[in-house]
């Protein structure tokens, strides 16, 4: 057995170092036969794997257990069998505290924005910042602005608002700008285009292909939008039956005579 | 054997709880000492849980002591003993009126405002954001909550405790005819009749001061292991709410029953 302060101390000095310096072409995040079940089974012997740059877009039905898989990969869920791997840690097996320490190299866009509805919108971006960085008041500030200003918003707009005086799309896009706050290079996004119109839809899928093409940053996307998925998916995965029944190319996936597939695709 | 399977799931559920419960209220207290400290937070938490609550605090003290004394006035004029009423009212007041009364007043007021807040929180995913922040929802939600409830209850009940006295002497002065000077007389000598801790503070506060310290534990507690546990949308928030109240306030009863005891042991 390894010492568990051996591993922590191995733990922060990789995750102390410069991301940049990581193995190209590495798997960044590793799903190792997980399964999962409640009172009935979520997830059954699901692997999966992006590497750094990749993004990953999970598609499914709805209660296929998309979401549980972002669950799994930030440890807000434990898998019943198989490994989570994030950049080779297995997180369900870190401390909470060392696994806080994983959680802040991704960020995660929740489906409802999952905003800190009590704090102005500069206060929630500033948030993982203040906490995580010694940066003084003047650099959050900049921090902020540029992370706005990258999800298409003006600062001097809407710094001072709190997150009930946006709209859903704007909610999202600060959402996107709290997770990449401290340059997250791993994105989670969890139904990132649901419930927007089709122009707001475009404008945050284009976002999510800026970060992946500006700031190669790995993203795994929970979608049902399939028009989005084709456009910024590296690879798509599709989950049926608590199984990855489809893993490929958006092109492969289109020509795919799989009737299941077909029929999922003309659903949408 | 459906009944007795039922009745073991019963009480595995409840022995869960009481151990998550027992876990949050020892970690919301370790991370007092533990960085980083919110200390921004706590203040206020102070401000909404004292501050605010002062305005019921004064009114329950006030009219309590006023029926206090109306109804001991009854009790004490067939010993020819009207004019000890100061005595009885402080020491109800400090003894057990003031703390118990404070403590249910804001554990309706207070527990039921955290377990709404963090259980509007939990549902719209924004303890989840904590989380994937690399922040322990613990340390920012429920410490700080706690080191308030823990300042200000004690504070709150010594207000209580005063009014309660001061609605006293208006019922001796303007309806039993006891004389104000007389009244704060015989409050003084039962503040002085039990002796003094350390030469200088009564026996009657020590009992009236730990309780309230302890009420605040629990009100805290109670709130935010509620708020956490929150479930189900809207009704899971408004079910939260009602089952803090419901807790906290048995728990309170409890409790004073219980330090009585052990008070009364220790100083007879």
């Amino acid at each position: 057995m390894t010492n568990p302060a051996t591993v922590r101390r191995a733990i922060r000095h990789e995750l102390a170092r410069d991301p940049s310096a990581a193995e190209p072409g590495a798997s960044i995040i590793r799903i190792d036969h997980v399964s999962l079940a409640f009172e009935n089974p979520v997830l059954e012997d699901v692997s999966l794997d992006a590497r750094e740059g990749e993004t990953i877009v999970v598609v499914g039905e709805s209660g296929t257990g998309k979401s549980t898989l972002l669950k799994l990969m930030l440890r807000l869920l434990r898998p019943d069998q198989g490994r989570v791997l994030i950049d080779g840690y297995d997180i369900a097996a870190l401390t909470f505290d060392d696994a806080l320490i994983v959680r802040r190299r991704m960020g995660m866009v929740f489906q409802g924005a999952a905003l800190f509805d009590s704090m102005s919108v500069f206060e929630n971006v500033a948030y993982p910042v203040r906490e995580h960085t010694t940066l003084d008041d003047d650099e959050i500030e900049a921090r902020v602005r540029e992370k706005l200003r990258f999800v298409d918003l003006d600062p001097d707009r809407v710094m001072g608002c709190l997150p009930s005086e946006l709209s859903g799309g704007m909610r999202k896009r600060v959402g996107i700008a709290r997770a990449m706050a401290n340059n997250a290079p791993i994105m989670l996004y969890d139904e990132p285009t649901s419930g927007l119109d089709p122009l707001t839809t475009g404008t945050i899928t284009r976002l999510i292909m800026k970060l992946q093409r500006e700031l190669g940053v790995t993203s795994i996307v929970v979608t049902h939008d399939i028009r989005s998925a084709n456009r910024m998916a590296s690879a798509i995965a599709l989950l049926h039956n608590h199984r990855i029944t489809f893993f490929g190319t958006p092109e492969e996936m289109a020509a795919s005579e799989d009737r299941y597939i077909r029929d999922f695709l003309g659903g949408l | 054997m459906l009944a007795p399977s039922r009745l073991n799931d019963a009480a595995k559920t409840k022995v869960l709880a009481l151990q998550n419960f027992a876990l949050l209220a020892w970690n919301a207290t370790r991370f007092i000492v533990a960085r980083p400290f919110y200390a921004l937070d706590v203040v206020q938490q102070m401000d909404a849980i004292g501050v605010d609550s002062v305005g019921i605090v004064v009114l329950t003290g006030f009219f309590t002591g006023m029926v206090l004394a109306l109804q001991s006035s009854n009790s004490l004029a067939g010993f020819g003993a009207t004019l000890f009423v100061g005595r009885l009212v402080s020491a109800s007041m400090i003894r057990e009126l003031g703390p118990v009364l404070a403590g249910l007043m804001v554990a309706g007021r207070v527990g039921s405002g955290i377990a709404a807040e963090i259980g509007s929180m939990r549902v719209t995913e924004q303890i989840d954001a904590l989380n994937t922040l690399g922040t322990d929802p613990i340390k920012k939600l429920v410490t700080p909550r706690l080191v308030a409830a823990l300042i200000m209850m004690p504070m709150l009940t010594v207000i209580n405790d005063v009014v309660g006295i001061i609605g006293g002497n208006v019922i001796g002065a303007f309806v039993i005819g006891v004389p104000s000077a007389l009244y704060w007389h015989t409050v003084w000598q039962q503040i002085a009749s039990d002796g003094f801790v350390l030469r200088v503070i009564p026996q009657d506060f020590i009992q009236g001061l730990a309780k309230p310290f302890l009420f605040g534990g629990i009100i805290a507690i109670t709130g935010s292991y509620y708020g956490l546990s929150t479930t189900g949308g809207t009704e899971g928030v408004g079910l939260s709410t009602t089952r803090t109240v419901v807790t906290a306030s048995i728990s309170i009863l409890a409790v004073d029953y219980l330090v009585t005891q052990v008070l009364l042991t220790i100083f007879p």
